[in-house]
């Protein structure tokens, strides 16, 4: 059955990728490097913890999405462990079995790759010890194929054995001007614990963290720029109101809420020291901006609709994008000056439009669509918001709602049901690489942070 | 002609402008189907309309569950149920005759209720009825208590005041809710005068099918438009509180209108 619709999403994703190339063209680049990653040996007790430090290894290159992996069936048989392993032969001929390993197994055909990671990881003084090469392989020489080489320590245990990988993953995409995604934290809500609660985790799904014990209902979360800060939305004290953690103490610090019924929706300025949200303090949800500690606050829109969802672009500041109900039909997404001048909508006014959130270059936003679909069967879509052009992401597999962007501006984490329950995953922008993050409990309102 | 037949036609007048003006507001019923059926004789007396069935499923409802009304009549220009639901159906002006008219609701009757069904045409008026029993939900225990002095207030507020329903999307108090909200009005005005310290919370909710963020909005909204309807009938503001849950505590969770319903609702408690 997955298989199934693994191979309908790929095929969705495919015909879509036919009629749009521009905005996916101009999100994802071209142009890849090709790079192999073969399997590095470990001596010693480090053994026992190399498919996980090989798999995180290629996970975070294949995820960087700047890289062309070059299929592992077509890798040589003489595969090196460090740089003294290549031996540049008198003629070279790529079915000599019994001679050493050389840079062109690796640059010629069928492996056609430009770029080799290689290396080997050993147990020393009871700690993983990972010897992490970066070759280009279209160099003459051994001498001039190096890019990278260093060692990487780690406690000897499976996150001893994740962090030398991502080390040495980071490294690689560096020298690519890439920041590495391993550093980087999904915020959710997770019910696992019998209630909404703040979680996090990192990009790949590895070590979800509970960050709120509210026993209530704490939902929507927000990071500020900085990392320091989370802002949500939770019933802890009644009626909902929005509360913001330290993320450094795991501390509730001040927010002051305007007298309301419902504040929600904190979102944060790129400076971090502004917080957008949506308050019914005038009777509708509309939409305020005040200090991060919720002081001087001022609203910017004024009408007898229900508004909700503010976002400021994160580029230029002088935006905001939010969700409303003003046109009288279904919630939609509009756009307004940052002091609530010059309201456009975005989307084409079909279905319910809702959930949208900038890349971090300001110029486009993902959002949860119904456009289609029957009310509540949300897809994801990406518009440039620009020329308001837009391509649907997700199509014929379950709810799929709250994409946000990756700190890359390439990835897209986002919540769907496909599987029957709802959880996190993350995919390329272009729709492809999908991957379920999360499977305890019911998870949703992903926010990617630095 | 005479003042007082004058009179008569300027009442007559009026009371069809009322009538008139009542239609439009009813906006939850399909529309009137109009299905092609013989031509009638010209000159012979108008038949009266045929109720085909009118029927409540179930005819025997816990207290707080819903039992579905419906109803197929052919040949009337106008159909009513009582117990405030008012016209639930017209025959579509200058469509075919003796048209079908057909709908369903649904209820939530609090005590057993009959409900009459009334189709009128020119050529008269027929009526039918039906009867949703309604039985106390399963009794809680109780242990072996003397007879409790008074019942709490929360409880007071949970066994008296009715939640109101929302048509998908909206957050206008509907014909059918401004009824409840009346009659939950008249109630709260008393009970606030026998709890001088009780305070009221109107929970909004919302079906699941909009963003959980818009829907926050709406719940809020709901809950608002309740309270405004009842500060408007004189009960007094400062105690009561709106409360939105949005889609965060459903009711139900099934694929379904019956379930979208129930959840979009406006729910009392009291503190």
């Amino acid at each position: 059955m997955k298989k199934i619709i693994l191979t309908l999403l790929s095929f969705a994703a495919h015909a879509h990728a036919q009629q749009r190339p521009d905005i996916i063209g101009v999100i994802m680049g071209s142009q890849k490097a090709v790079i192999a990653v073969p399997d590095m040996r470990g001596a010693g007790r480090a053994s026992g913890f190399m498919d996980l430090l090989n798999g995180t290894l290629f996970r975070d290159l294949d995820d960087a999405a700047i890289f062309k992996m070059a299929p592992k069936s077509m890798y040589p048989t003489r595969v090196p462990q460090q740089p003294q392993d290549f031996r540049r032969p008198l003629q070279y001929d790529p079915n000599n079995r019994n001679a050493a390993p050389w840079l062109q197994d690796w640059s010629d055909p069928p492996v056609n790759s430009d770029y080799l990671a290689f290396g080997y990881a050993a147990e020393q003084d009871g700690q993983i010890v990972l010897f992490g090469w970066l070759f280009n392989v279209r160099q003459p020489d051994v001498a001039a194929a190096q890019v990278i080489g260093k060692i990487y320590f780690g406690p000897l245990d499976e996150a001893g054995a994740r962090k030398v990988a991502h080390e040495f993953a980071a490294d690689i995409l560096k020298q690519f001007g890439v920041q590495s995604l391993a550093g980087s934290k999904v915020y959710f809500v997770s019910n696992r614990s019998g209630n909404k609660e703040i979680w996090s985790m990192d990009y790949d799904g590895a070590g979800q963290k509970q960050i709120t014990s509210y026993k209530s209902i704490s939902t929507m979360p927000a990071v500020s720029p900085d990392g320091s800060r989370i802002a949500f939305t939770s019933w802890a004290l009644g009626q909902p109101q929005i509360l913001v953690h330290s993320l450094e103490t795991l501390r509730r610090i001040p927010f002051l809420n305007p007298r309301a019924g419902t504040n929600q929706n904190a979102s944060y300025t790129a400076d971090g020291k502004q917080i957008a949200f949506s308050s019914s303090a005038s009777g509708f949800s509309q939409i305020y901006m005040a200090n991060a500690d919720g002081s001087g606050i001022r609203r910017l829109t004024n009408t007898r609709a229900v508004e909700v969802e503010p976002k400021i672009n994160p580029k230029t500041g002088n935006e905001i994008v939010f969700v409303s109900g003003r046109g009288g039909g279904s919630p939609q997404v509009y756009r307004m000056n940052s002091d609530g001048a010059d309201v456009q909508r975005l989307t084409t006014g079909e279905g319910q439009a809702t959930n949208p959130s900038w890349n971090p270059q300001g110029t486009h936003i993902a959002f949860a669509w119904t456009r289609g679909y029957d009310p509540g069967n949300f897809n994801v879509f990406v518009m440039d918001v620009n020329t308001r052009e837009f391509v649907q992401l997700t199509s014929g597999a379950g709810r799929n709602e709250n994409p946000t962007w990756a700190p890359d501006g390439k990835h897209i984490v986002f919540s769907s049901d496909r599987g029957g329950r709802g959880q996190i995953w993350s995919m390329l922008a272009d729709g492809s690489q999908l991957r379920q993050l999360t499977s305890a409990g019911i998870n949703e309102k992903p926010a990617w942070s630095k | 002609m005479t003042t007082k037949k004058a009179n008569a036609l300027a009442l007559a007048l009026c009371l069809s402008f009322f009538a008139a003006g009542c239609k439009k507001k009813v906006g939850v019923p399909p529309p009137p189907m109009a299905v092609k059926a013989p031509e009638m004789p010209k000159g012979v007396a108008i038949a009266r309309p045929i109720v085909k069935f009118f029927t409540a499923e179930p005819s025997t409802i816990e207290r707080g569950q819903a039992s579905s009304l419906k109803w197929e009549i052919t040949g009337a220009e106008n159909v009513s149920i009582n117990q405030g639901l008012g016209v639930v159906g017209n025959a579509a002006a200058g469509g075919a005759t003796p048209a079908v008219i057909s709908g369903n609701r649904s209820v939530f009757p609090s005590a057993t209720t009959t409900y009459t069904l009334t189709a009128t045409n020119s050529g008269g008026a027929v009526t039918e009825a039906v009867t949703v029993s309604v039985t106390a939900p399963p009794a809680v225990t109780q242990t072996a208590t003397p007879t409790p002095a008074k019942a709490s207030f929360g409880e007071i507020i949970a066994r008296e005041i009715q939640d109101v329903f929302f048509d998908f999307d909206k957050s206008d108090v509907r014909e059918d809710a401004r009824n409840i909200l009346t009659q939950n009005s008249d109630k709260l005005k008393t009970i606030f005068r026998d709890y001088p310290n009780g305070n009221v919370t109107i929970e909004g909710h919302a079906d699941e099918r909009g963003s959980a963020e818009y829907n926050l909005g709406l719940g809020d909204r709901r809950a608002t438009a309740a309270i405004n309807f009842l500060v408007q009938l004189g009960v007094s503001a400062d105690r009561l509180r709106p409360l939105s849950y949005g889609k965060e505590r459903p009711q139900c969770t099934d694929n379904s209108e019956t379930c979208w319903q129930k959840n979009r609702r406006a729910h009392f408690t009291g503190q």
